[in-house]
Order: structure tokens, then C-alpha cells, then sequence
């Protein structure tokens, strides 16, 4: 039980890049690709955990009562809005793919010329 | 390759990853039993050093502030991407799509509703540093009221209050705020990035010295980047190509 969430950020990459392999439609890849990355932010949060500890935030709360790791917090709250702005770059990267190759599936994508 | 040998291969390379990643977590401390050393200080530290009763926002803004400038530009590189291959894909005179929401009811609580939503992500940027809140949370909420004229109203509202020009200098001037007051600190003859403002009195909107201008600069460009993709992609839907 005390691996378990650990687990879950483990299976979330591995199921996201499973969806990644075997994607036959960019915007579903895009889809696999956060679903790697929202693993991170799963194992972050749960190494930040500790037991009976509350928020990390000293407002009608007295110092030096347990609370959970804010540096991880820190790192998952500023990525989490970040990646979605990554997303729509890569959508928008699957939009242009679609006008120049009338296509989205990665396996009739001709290679990359250049 | 084909798919198959493809998939195939995969499952081994999966499960050889899993296997490593299992073992790895295996030597984790017990889920709950964590106890890094700079956390635990910084919760015992940070409102004496700062000031600030939301540690969380301390780090963002200002232990780790130097994470948050790499995180900021990333955001602003990721949406001027956005910006340079939609735009530039767009024919300048296509076809506007006319797509008005008929029903009442839907317009009258959906545009009620926007001032609301505004109100809501500039209270919980400007508490950001006392409750649990910031920049980056406040900044998505103020953008999504945004959107919400949009939803209730029609695309033409969105885009004319949403003004490119506008939007734009917002994007870049909230991005060059945070670089701004880090330098700033360094021609001041501090650290880069130094807190540099009197800390105020805790637990009040004044304390946290320049925690709150790096919260609002951030919180000035979440919105327009948000505001931009929303935009963007809009745009995308509802101009016809000719």
C-alpha cells in the first residue's frame, strides 16, 4: 500500500508511451504525451506527502505543524499550466501537419524531408 | 517496421522500463514518510524570511524563483510558437463564421457570469502569497472569464475584447516584468532575482516584499497566454478558408 502511489506514476508513463507507440492520429499522440507527463507530477505530489500533514500554507495555522513538501508543490503548480501551453504548440504543430499532408495519422506521413 | 513488430517490441522495452522504475521506487522512503531536508526548513523558515503565510508561493516567487523565470519563458516561447505557425497559416481575408448563441437564458447567466469568473481568478492571484492561490492558478481562472464571452456571447465579442494588440504586449510585457525585477535586483548591486522590497507585516496583502510584483507579473502573462491560445485556436474553427 505505501508504494501504491508511487505504482500509479510508474503505470501512467508506461500506459502513456504504450498510446504514444502505437498512435495512428497526431492529436491522440499529443493526448498519450500528457498523460506521460501528468505521471511526473503524480510521483512529485507523492513523495511531497506526509502522513497527518497539512498544506503548507501558515495562514490561522500554528508554525511548525506538519505539513507537506512545498518545493514539489512548487515544481508541479508552475508545470502543470506551463505543459498546457506545450500542448496547444504541439496541436498547433498537428494543424499545420494536416494542411501540408491532408493527414494526421503519423504512419502516412511521408518522411521528413530536409 | 510494421505495427505489429513495432508493438511487439515496445511490450519488452515497457516492461524492461517498468521493471527499473519498480525497482527504483522500491528505494523511495514509504509513501508519507518523506522528509526532505528543504522542505521541511523552508516550512519552518519561510514566514519568518519572508514573510508570506503560503510557502508554496514563496518558492515559486522567490527561493526558487530562478525555477519559476525558466518556467515563464518556456510558457512565453510555447505561445509565441503558437502564434507564429497559426497565424501565419491564416489567410487574412477568409470567411468569418457567424455563430451568435440564441438562447437567453444561456447568454443572460453565462455573461452574468463573467465579471464573476474575472473577479474570482484576480482574487485568488492577489491572495496568492497568503492563501492557497497565485499567479499561475489565478491567471488560468481570469483567462477562462474570459472565454466565457465566448461561450455565452458570440466569437466576434471574444475577439474584439480579446485584441491581438493588446494581448500581444501583455503576453511579452508580463514575461519582461519577471525578467525586469530580476535583474533589477542585480543593477541594485543584490543577488539576481533578491528579494529587494520592504517585507511588510505578515499575513497582509502589502508583506512578502517583491513576491507580489513576480506574482502579478506572472499572473499579467498566464492570462494572455491563455487569452492568445484561446484565441488562436478559435480562429482556427470559426475562419472559413477559402
Amino acid at each position: 500500500m505505501s508504494y501504491l502511489p508511487y505504482a500509479l506514476a510508474v503505470w501512467l508513463l508506461v500506459v502513456g508511451l504504450y498510446g504514444v507507440v502505437t498512435s495512428r492520429h497526431l492529436v491522440h499522440l499529443v493526448v498519450c504525451l500528457t498523460v506521460c507527463q501528468s505521471s511526473t507530477y503524480v510521483l512529485l505530489l507523492a513523495i511531497g506527502y506526509r502522513k497527518h500533514g497539512t498544506a503548507p500554507i501558515f495562514k490561522g495555522i500554528p508554525l511548525g505543524r506538519t505539513a507537506t513538501d512545498p518545493v514539489v508543490q512548487a515544481l508541479t503548480l508552475t508545470d502543470v499550466v506551463v505543459s498546457v501551453t506545450v500542448l496547444a504548440l504541439l496541436l498547433a504543430l498537428a494543424i499545420q501537419v494536416h494542411q501540408r499532408e491532408g493527414t494526421l495519422d503519423p504512419e502516412e506521413i511521408p518522411a521528413v524531408r530536409g | 517496421m510494421s505495427g505489429r513488430t513495432r508493438t511487439s517490441l515496445f511490450l519488452v522495452a515497457a516492461a524492461g522500463l517498468a521493471a527499473l522504475l519498480g525497482w527504483g521506487i522500491v528505494g523511495l522512503p514509504a509513501f508519507g514518510d518523506f522528509h526532505g531536508r528543504y522542505g521541511v526548513v523552508l516550512n519552518h523558515v519561510a514566514l519568518a524570511q519572508r514573510h508570506t503565510t503560503n510557502v508554496v508561493a514563496a518558492v515559486v516567487f522567490d527561493y526558487r524563483g530562478f525555477d519559476t523565470l525558466g518556467e515563464e519563458l518556456i510558457l512565453f516561447a510555447a505561445v509565441t510558437g503558437v502564434a507564429l505557425i497559426l497565424r501565419e497559416a491564416r489567410e487574412a481575408e477568409a470567411k468569418r463564421i457567424v455563430d451568435p448563441v440564441r438562447g437567453d437564458p444561456v447568454r443572460a447567466v453565462g455573461l452574468a457570469a463573467v465579471p464573476a469568473t474575472i473577479l474570482l481568478g484576480l482574487y485568488v492571484v492577489a491572495f496568492g502569497y497568503l492563501t492557497p492561490g497565485g499567479g499561475f492558478q489565478g491567471g488560468v481562472v481570469v483567462a477562462l472569464g474570459m472565454l466565457l464571452v465566448y461561450l455565452a456571447g458570440d466569437h466576434r465579442s471574444y475577439s474584439r475584447l480579446t485584441a491581438k494588440e493588446v494581448v500581444d504586449v501583455f503576453e511579452g510585457g508580463g514575461a519582461g516584468a519577471f525578467v525586469a525585477l530580476a535583474l533589477g535586483a542585480l543593477a541594485g548591486g543584490l543577488a539576481f532575482q533578491q528579494n529587494f522590497l520592504p517585507l511588510g507585516k505578515i499575513g497582509i496583502l502589502t508583506s512578502g516584499g517583491s513576491i507580489p510584483l513576480l506574482n502579478w507579473a506572472t499572473a499579467i502573462e498566464v492570462t494572455a497566454a491563455f487569452v492568445l491560445l484561446f484565441g488562436e485556436f478559435l480562429e482556427e474553427v470559426m475562419v472559413e478558408r477559402r
